[in-house]
């Protein structure tokens, strides 16, 4: 449901850093998202094309990956991943865990062209 | 073929992992900040403003009707607890909340999202500039009635308390994992109606400690008083 919030931090963080790179155009977004991250992923990407439109970013790519949640033990120190919530350790069967993987919620990449040179600055 | 965006050049199709090794002649640029990064660091302000004052904050979170402002009433029963608490409270329209609150005589503030379905720590920054805490060291924070986006947003609180009331259903827990699995305490409301809605405690104990294996867990009833003392206990805790 909140989607469309992170859409826009996210449209607006790609905006600025495409500014710094001079970029006149965004044609990618990489996204990273956890299984337990509390995000739908298609809901994001949907509301980050919608509000792109208008901006440099418009009809950019938007590619993400998911991570499955994981998690490490205690007790022993084992990291394992987790479909459901059986967090039961299975090299010493402890439920002592914390959780290590599987809420991110990032752009890791955004893929730019036409940046300006130094010399074209220059120029 | 990528339903996404219609190239066809996917190698490992479907939800789990969209990726595609095109190339667009472009230039990629490293980002790595999460989508939160803002909320983060008004959140990081936040706490800040809590620490400095010395104010326990604490994050009230649990679907709509679950007793949210019926526990912080019966909490505002306790004289002590009435000289320490200020509370913020957060709904999408009105302010019968703050109201149904405020005649406990406390410091209250209502913060009304509009259609945001949860608090962000850029709305309590600036409830907190309204609200006279006037040497007030507890804060609840309640949280619009919502059992999925609130729990995304760090408010900059100190502790988490999700609601679950036995007329919800034991499985909750196991259908909205993440809220629960980032409580530090979890409540149990509405005892009294346990035996009427056919309550199973050892399912729902089962299911809260598999989402949430290290929080604390109190039952109790905000309309009978019933369990309160236990919560009155953590409430004043010092750490």
């Amino acid at each position: 449901m909140h989607e469309l919030g992170l859409a826009q931090q996210t449209l607006e963080m790609a905006l600025r850093i495409a500014r710094q790179q001079q970029a006149n155009r965004i044609v990618a977004f990489q996204l990273k998202i956890g299984d337990w991250s509390g995000v739908v992923v298609e809901a994001l990407a949907f509301a980050l094309t919608t509000i792109s439109k208008d901006t440099i970013a418009e009809g950019a790519d938007i590619r993400w990956q998911t991570i499955p949640p994981a998690v490490r033990c205690s007790t022993c120190s084992q990291e394992y991943e987790v479909d459901t919530y059986n967090y039961a350790c299975p090299v010493c069967g402890t439920e002592n865990v914390d959780l290590c993987r599987g809420q991110e919620m990032e752009l890791l990449t955004i893929e730019v062209d036409e940046c300006a040179t130094i010399a074209d600055v220059n120029s | 073929m990528c339903d996404h965006c219609g190239c066809e050049l996917v190698t490992e199709p479907g939800h789990h992992y969209h990726d595609h090794d095109h190339d667009h002649g472009g230039q990629v640029v490293d980002v790595r900040q999460s989508l939160l990064t803002q909320n983060q660091r008004l959140a990081e302000r936040n706490r800040g403003f809590f620490a400095g004052r010395g104010v326990r904050s604490i994050n009230i979170m649990s679907s709509p009707g679950s007793g949210k402002t019926a526990l912080i009433e019966r909490t505002l029963q306790s004289p002590e607890m009435a000289n320490r608490i200020a509370v913020l409270v957060g709904d999408l329209a009105t302010d019968n909340d703050a109201q149904r609150i405020g005649v406990a005589g406390v410091p209250v503030t209502q913060i009304t999202t509009g259609t945001a379905c949860h608090l962000d720590a850029h709305m309590v920054h600036h409830a907190l500039e309204k609200i006279s805490l006037n040497g007030r060291d507890l804060l609840l924070i309640e949280n619009v009635g919502n059992l999925v986006c609130p729990a995304s947003f760090d408010l900059g609180e100190q502790h988490r308390v999700v609601l679950l009331a036995v007329t919800e259903g034991e499985d909750k827990p196991l259908k909205y994992p993440v809220i629960f699995q980032s409580a530090d305490v979890v409540v149990v409301n509405k005892i009294d109606l346990a035996e009427a809605v056919g309550y199973q405690r050892d399912r729902a104990m089962e299911n809260i400690r598999k989402v949430a294996p290290r929080a604390t867990i109190l039952e109790l009833s905000a309309q009978t008083g019933a369990g309160v003392d236990a919560w009155l206990k953590w409430l004043g805790r010092d750490d």
